[in-house]
């Protein structure tokens, strides 16, 4: 997602002069071909994230559209107050952009994991929270960003994951959920980088003959309550997953819609798949780091099978 | 579009004086209707407000949304009363409002809001916010190609926030020469004299070691203020600049001079009569 992102950027500052780049030290020659187009729209902050950000807020209120990128972290947690504050308390449109969330930098240990992002972020009033599933809804996020005049936090991975989209997804738009496969017996809802996992346990469920829909909820503020609420009276089974906390992401925010719009759980049961309420303490890649929270996509489907034939031989 | 002008008139101390003076009692009826704290705080910084607005600003009241105004961010935004008053007095909302402070449903918090008040640039009252803005909408004026200056008036004990430090480090390698800061430099904070609380000293020295032109000034002297501040340039590249003004806290008013009681205490009817005595205004 990464270098799509840097690729993207760059095409959208050649045609909009309010784009600047601000970067919190990373990006190690990534942005070459942005700073060699756009010298006077990049800045390199420092490793100074509350300055970042309340410079992003300064440059927002006077008319530009800065996008502030670090790792996950700290573009997040670390200057929160100043994204509370400087950018959302202002209604500044900063399109705050982490890379590495979620398990994606597992191998750098729990200073660099970032799973309990969404949660600040999406307590944060008028702010979009977005998390794309693959490189192409990278660069429709950033296209939609641009479009709108509020705080826009986007949630990547790393860099080299599945490219799953054909091209950039038809009519994306921020609190649309996209239908990625359809079905009507299980709902598989997936949240950011996790999404091939998703795709895989929708396949392994397809061979043992279910019918699944896979929806892409790259947005988790506003979520897509209409492709919610079809999911839960259609389909036995409803199942989240994220790499992020049980408390406040995607899993938590479909939950919270169900209590306020009175939705029962379906015959089959609504699973959560998350990285727990804990640091996962262990060395090792992302792929390991799945594995050993049940994330992996045949640890999905093995779940969702399970509540499939729990409740159906009660 | 139209290039706001500052004044080319050498100051008029005298005049300058009076305003500040009229700050003060404003201010402090204010604390007493609304018993409100940081009177102690607000009466400080009187003369740095009275030089900007009425002398160094590019300004148009009647325009607060000009992209090429220059912009005043109350980094100590506990001070708001002083700003509220000032911003009232020069024309960008009407004094009488002033009687709404603090009141329910009124515009006039405790801090200044974001949005809905003209020429309140930045909603402040979160120390070691208002510097790192007011550098990135310094910065949007080279991007845009803008001519306008970024003043940012920060409390010492506002220093002890690192954000303070991260944003004066960035302003001086963007060479960022539209960008003033002035250090209301009032020798106390919230509970406790602020070089004991934290090592500021020497203030400014630190300023200059972070890459600034760094000046000590005399924050009553509305003269020295006023030039001191039309001098910042409004393009260009070069060091930013931060004028450590020394300062008194409770300025003006005898009984409330150094004595940091009045960091959180109001006046009864009794001290705002007497302090419109000492201020002349009674």
């Amino acid at each position: 997602m990464r270098n799509e992102f840097a690729d993207e950027l760059t095409r959208l500052a050649d045609t909009d002069p309010r784009l600047v780049m601000l970067s919190g030290d990373i990006g190690n020659r990534l942005f070459d071909t942005f700073r060699a187009r756009h010298p006077s729209r990049f800045f390199n902050c420092g490793v100074a994230e509350q300055n970042m950000m309340g410079v992003a807020a300064g440059m927002a209120l006077s008319g530009l559209r800065p996008v502030a990128y670090t790792i996950t972290p700290f573009v997040t947690t670390r200057c929160l107050e100043q994204i509370r504050v400087d950018v959302c308390y202002h209604e500044a449109p900063v399109i705050i952009v982490a890379v590495g969330a979620g398990l994606a930098y597992a191998a750098l240990g729990p200073t660099h994991h970032a799973c309990e992002d969404i949660a600040f972020l999406r307590s944060l009033p008028g702010m979009v929270v977005c998390c794309p599933g693959d490189a192409w809804e990278v660069r429709a996020a950033l296209r939609a960003a641009l479009q709108q005049d509020r705080p826009v936090y986007i949630r990547m991975g790393k860099k080299g994951e599945p490219i799953i989209h054909p091209g950039i997804p038809a009519a994306f738009a921020f609190g649309r959920a996209i239908t990625m496969r359809e079905g009507d017996e299980v709902c598989l809802i997936s949240t950011g980088n996790i999404l091939p996992e998703v795709l895989h346990a929708a396949d392994e469920l397809a061979r043992h003959g279910h019918s699944v829909r896979v929806l892409s909820m790259h947005t988790v503020k506003p979520l897509d309550t209409l492709a919610l609420a079809d999911a839960f009276r259609t389909c036995r089974v409803v199942a989240t997953a994220e790499e992020h906390s049980p408390i406040g992401g995607m899993g938590a925010a479909v939950a919270e819609w169900m209590a306020d719009s009175g939705t029962p759980v379906p015959r089959g049961g609504f699973l959560r798949f998350h990285t727990g309420d804990a640091f996962f303490r262990q060395s090792g890649e992302q792929d390991f780091a799945r594995e050993q929270l049940g994330l992996a996509g045949h640890q999905i489907a093995e779940r969702v099978e399970v509540a499939l034939h729990g409740k159906a031989a009660g | 579009m139209t290039v706001l002008t500052t004044s080319s008139r050498a100051p008029d101390e005298a005049a300058l004086r009076t305003i500040a003076a009229k700050l003060r009692g404003r201010v402090i009826e204010m604390a007493h209707a609304a018993q409100a704290a940081h009177l102690a705080s607000a009466l400080s910084c009187c003369d740095i407000l009275a030089a900007a607005y009425w002398y160094a600003l590019r300004i148009d009241p009647k325009r607060p949304d000009d992209p090429l105004r220059d912009r005043f961010i109350l980094s100590k935004g506990h001070a708001a009363t002083a700003l509220y008053a000032a911003l009232a007095f020069r024309g960008f909302f009407d004094p009488a409002e002033l009687d709404t402070y603090c009141r329910n449903g009124g515009r006039l918090a405790e801090h200044p809001p974001a949005h809905g008040l003209p020429g309140v640039e930045a909603a402040t009252g979160s120390l070691g916010h208002g510097l790192p803005m007011g550098a990135g909408m310094a910065l949007a004026a080279r991007i845009n190609s803008q001519a306008y200056r970024v003043f940012a008036v920060l409390s010492d004990g506002e220093c002890n926030e690192g954000s303070v430090w991260e944003a004066a480090m960035f302003a001086a390698a963007q060479r960022l020469a539209n960008l003033c800061v002035v250090v209301d430099y009032n020798k106390w904070q919230a509970t406790a004299r602020s070089n004991e609380t934290l090592a500021l000293a020497p203030l400014r020295d630190k300023w200059a070691a972070f890459g600034w032109n760094a000046h000590e000034i005399d924050g009553h002297d509305v003269g020295a203020l006023a030039q001191s501040l039309a001098a910042i340039p409004a393009c260009g590249e070069g060091r930013p600049v931060a004028l450590i003004a020394h300062t008194v806290k409770g300025k003006g008013v005898s009984f409330m001079e150094d004595d940091n009681n009045w960091h959180y205490r109001a006046p009864t009817a009794d001290e705002v009569r007497k302090a419109h005595e000492e201020l002349g205004l009674a």
